[in-house]
């Protein structure tokens, strides 16, 4: 019998591919550990079973007629609630879409399905993805599975935990402050936020839609990139995809680091918690025994990220919740919950005439800022290495009726969302037995690059190694 | 005391692209059965998203051009931000500080005087859904078909240069004509692809102050609902008389909208400033902003048709009359028959005053009587009527002369021998004659 626990993606597409497991086979034991565990995590809100279960056999089918599969052909994931698909609810954990069913899926599920992965279903959330803790679901928190007193970030919270506590191998995500760098974190997951524009966004549920970037969390970093060789690219359906092309993010991505400079920030560490101080600084002695050289670095607007964040995002949050009137599909507005309710407050205030210029136009001047700060720094440096989080997770109701503290929660991520670019949390050790994780950032569209660099890291580490006991 | 009305249009207009502004749904809807013209993005469903209809922006600056409009070489989309059941997304999709054409004019002709309107701007907007009040079960309820949400739609903005309902009444034909010449819409009224909406003011009028000074009023009365010229120009009448008796009485009238009621034939209070709409207008992020370049803009002037005060010009140089001119501009299709029609008739030395009477008078089939067909006709009539009755009496004494047997045999009896002297008749004249007259001539001479 072939131990099924803890797989890796490649090592579940060779074990598929050499036809030692079948798809049925591998689906099945998912859904038996999603049917034992996810009662007390709360990952899933709908589990796709004779949906999945009818993908596997076609799969397996395909397999026995020996046609050429891609490497995710059978591989067992979750979609966030966000993401449309079609004939399987999609709540946006409200009680808003309780029942909606989509007639479309969103451009990145019918790219993967095209590959062949398998939908186990789909993962609990914040609300509208409002949150970092994965709290404000309407349907109950997921749960850490380090510690299942502790949050396991959010809003992607579901995603994380499925992969985390191997109820998938892997799951998508929306990242529009943090959404799944946070949860990657404080779950010990590889989660890339792309470049802006890098994956279509079409048929996700739009949060904010100058800042929502949709990615995915892994164990690994390889595994990690070659979602992205499926996932990236242009469509037409977005007007803000871009027309880059898409590089193979996992070829070569062992080439290694040699003479690659990497910034500091000192924004992102004065003020840090001492231990995950430690912990990033510790991460950059990895970097540079690996080849790499340590150049401090500032990008001095970064204190007003999380402030301009909070005027940008409730704005566009506020128009794109309107449709939600409960005329075509859908609950009534009263199902709404609280923090929607506040960021829809929020949003209508700071573009209401006569406040607009000074919240809503100061804030996307801020931006402009924000985004040179970033440009001003990768003149110096090839990427720069920063905290994802200020510690590890924190407990469940530890922050829930403190909203700005909640919000704070953001801090080194935001701003990353504001420039628009790309950023991957990984590993970077543990405090308390507590995963915290780092973040590489890059240049648009340098997603190869911060690969091959989490992936030096990453063999050197091993952090991934270490997982839940549940 | 005397008043000065102040009036402003809004025009709304459909484009007729074949899909729709932001989606790929079929933008022709009329008649059509509820709700089979609808997709996600036009339905607003979750994480849709618009893609700008290429098209629909070219026809727009194209319009642009025609109203003598600037085009900036950067715009953007912007949403607008207001709840209504027919507005899928909870905002329209619109254009607010920076349109894709903005600041013209164009010359209206009113018994002959010319008069230049301004044109603030015409940006490009999605229409919205359309509610249906009906009976299901005997209920009373509201439906909404959503195959129109979505379409494109022009907003031309004219500058409140307009005095009266006649100045409007030509403004808007005036629109009306410059888009069907180039092809962007039928703008028909009554099926709703066009729409007016005036903004009609009263200001007091003193002696001695020069117009181009004068301010504004402290209000604006907008009209809505109205389907046709005719009543455009109705409302428009009743609004100033309802306003100069208000002023009349020293009350100035609310800020407000109104709508038209044909059967009560006047206007009525539909909203007031108080219930006005804050539309919290901020980028629409979906949609990443537009650059323009210059060689594109040259490109279009070049793609731009002969408009109708150009067709008008060319039927007066060639020595038509104002009225015969501005009949046969009217509508594009006409004028370009009647140019056809009047290069063709030049090689046959026919003038264009006769060819433009044909034309007006006997109003011909343009879609199925080529121009050269119609020439050939104008010009066999006047071949004809050219031969006097002398002419062909003389003609007619010598073909009987000639063929005494001929003349026999139709004595004793023989119809063919009447044939066959029509056609040696005919022949003998050597051009097209009426046989009707030539037969009139030959039984007067055979009795």
């Amino acid at each position: 019998m072939i131990d099924l626990q803890n797989l890796t993606i490649k090592e579940a597409s060779n074990l598929l591919s050499s036809r030692k497991v079948s798809a049925v086979e591998l689906t099945e034991a998912y859904l038996a550990k999603i049917e034992k565990y996810n009662p007390s995590l709360n990952a899933y809100l709908t589990v796709n079973k004779s949906g999945a279960i009818e993908q596997a056999e076609k799969v397996d089918k395909l397999f026995s007629q020996k046609a050429k599969l891609s490497p995710l052909a059978g591989i067992p994931i979750a979609f966030k609630d966000m993401f449309s698909t079609k004939g399987v609810r999609t709540t946006a954990a409200s009680k808003v879409l309780e029942n909606y069913i989509p007639v479309y899926d969103a451009t990145v599920v019918s790219k993967l399905n095209g590959q062949n992965v398998i939908n186990l279903g789909k993962t609990n959330q914040d609300a509208w993805a409002h949150g970092s803790s994965g709290e404000n679901s309407d349907f109950g928190p997921a749960k850490n599975p380090y510690d299942t007193n502790r949050v396991p970030g959010g809003s992607s919270s579901g995603s994380a935990v499925s992969v985390s506590a191997d109820l998938a191998l892997a799951a998508t995500g929306t990242d529009t402050g943090g959404s799944i760098r946070l949860p990657a974190s404080f779950c010990n997951l590889v989660g890339l936020k792309p470049t802006y524009g890098r994956v279509s966004r079409y048929g996700i549920i739009a949060m904010a839609s100058s800042l929502d970037s949709v990615g995915h969390f892994t164990k690994t970093v390889w595994d990690n990139a070659l979602i992205l060789n499926y996932s990236a690219g242009f469509d037409t359906n977005d007007a803000t995809t871009s027309q880059s092309k898409v590089e193979n993010y996992a070829e070569g991505i062992e080439k290694g680091i040699k003479g690659l400079k990497i910034g500091l920030p000192k924004e992102y560490l004065d003020g840090l918690d001492p231990e995950t101080k430690e912990l990033v600084k510790k991460a950059a002695g990895f970097l540079e025994k690996l080849g790499a050289k340590i150049i401090d670095i500032s990008l001095p607007n970064t204190e007003y990220g999380v402030a301009t964040y909070y005027i940008i995002q409730p704005s566009e949050v506020s128009s794109n919740l309107a449709r939600y009137d409960g005329i075509r599909f859908a609950n009534p507005r009263d199902k709404f919950g609280a923090e929607a309710k506040r960021r829809i407050i929020l949003g209508t205030y700071t573009l209401s005439s006569g406040y607009y210029d000074a919240y809503y136009l100061k804030a996307m001047k801020v931006r402009r800022l924000i985004v040179k700060d970033f440009t001003d720094a990768f003149e110096k440096v090839d990427l720069i290495l920063a905290p994802t989080s200020t510690g590890p997770a924190f407990k469940l109701g530890e922050k829930v009726d403190d909203p700005l503290s909640m919000y704070l929660a953001d801090v080194y991520t935001v701003n990353i969302n504001i420039a628009g670019v790309p950023s991957l949390n990984i590993p970077g050790g543990f405090i308390d037995n507590l995963p915290v994780g780092i973040q590489i950032i890059g240049p648009n569209f340098s997603e190869k690059l911060i690969y091959q660099t989490a992936f030096a890291f990453e063999q050197e580490t091993k952090f991934y190694e270490r997982t839940p006991s549940i | 005391m005397s008043y000065e009305p102040v009036i402003g249009l809004e025009i709304h207009i459909e484009l007729a692209t074949k899909s729709k502004m932001f989606c790929s749904c079929s933008a022709d809807y009329f008649n059509k059965d509820p709700n089979t013209h609808v997709c996600p993005v036009c339905l607003g469903l979750p994480g849709a998203m618009p893609v700008a209809n290429e098209l629909a922006i070219k026809l727009t600056h194209l319009i642009g051009l025609a109203l003598n409009c600037s085009l900036p070489l950067s715009s953007k989309f912007d949403r607008k931000n207001y709840f209504y059941p027919d507005l899928a997304k909870g905002f329209q999709i619109s254009q607010y500080d920076l349109p894709f054409t903005q600041k013209g004019s164009i010359e209206i002709s009113i018994n002959g005087q010319n008069k230049n309107i301004g044109i603030t701007r015409a940006h490009l907007e999605e229409d919205t859904g359309k509610l249906l009040h009906s009976k299901v079960n005997d209920k009373n309820v509201t439906l909404i078909d959503f195959n129109r949400s979505g379409v494109p739609l022009i907003e031309i903005v004219s500058e409140p240069d307009i005095k009266s309902s006649e100045e409007a009444k030509a403004y808007a034909q005036k629109i009306q004509q410059i888009v069907r010449y180039i092809g962007a819409s039928d703008a028909d009224m009554e099926k709703g692809s066009m729409r007016i909406e005036p903004n009609v003011s009263l200001r007091k009028v003193s002696k001695g102050q020069a117009s181009s000074v004068r301010e504004l009023p402290s209000y604006k009365v907008e009209l809505k609902n109205i389907n046709s010229f005719k009543f455009a120009a109705a409302a428009i009448e009743y609004e100033i008389k309802r306003q100069s008796e208000l002023l009349d009485k020293g009350e100035t009238p609310a800020q407000e909208t109104r709508g038209w009621n044909e059967t009560k034939n006047q206007t009525v209070s539909q909203r007031s400033k108080e219930e006005a709409h804050d539309y919290r207008y901020f980028p629409e992020p979906d949609l990443p902003p537009f650059v323009f370049n210059q060689d594109y803009l040259l490109e279009l002037k070049k793609e731009l048709p002969d408009l109708p005060d150009q067709k008008l010009k060319s039927f007066k140089d060639l020595g038509l009359s104002d009225y015969d001119a501005e009949i046969l501009s009217r509508s594009k299709d006409l004028a370009v028959y009647a140019m056809g029609a009047i290069k063709a008739g030049e090689k046959a030395g026919i003038t264009a005053k006769k060819i433009a009477n044909e034309i007006i008078n006997k109003k011909p089939d343009i879609n199925n009587i080529l121009p050269a067909k119609l020439v050939a006709k104008i010009y066999q009539s006047a071949q004809t009527s050219d031969l006097s009755d002398d002419e062909l009496t003389k003609a007619v004494e010598e073909v009987l002369n000639e063929n005494p047997k001929a003349v026999t045999d139709f004595k004793g009896g023989k119809e063919n021998a009447f044939m066959f002297l029509t056609g040696q008749v005919m022949k003998k004249l050597g051009k097209k004659a009426e046989s009707s007259r030539v037969r009139k001539i030959l039984i007067e001479k055979l009795k």
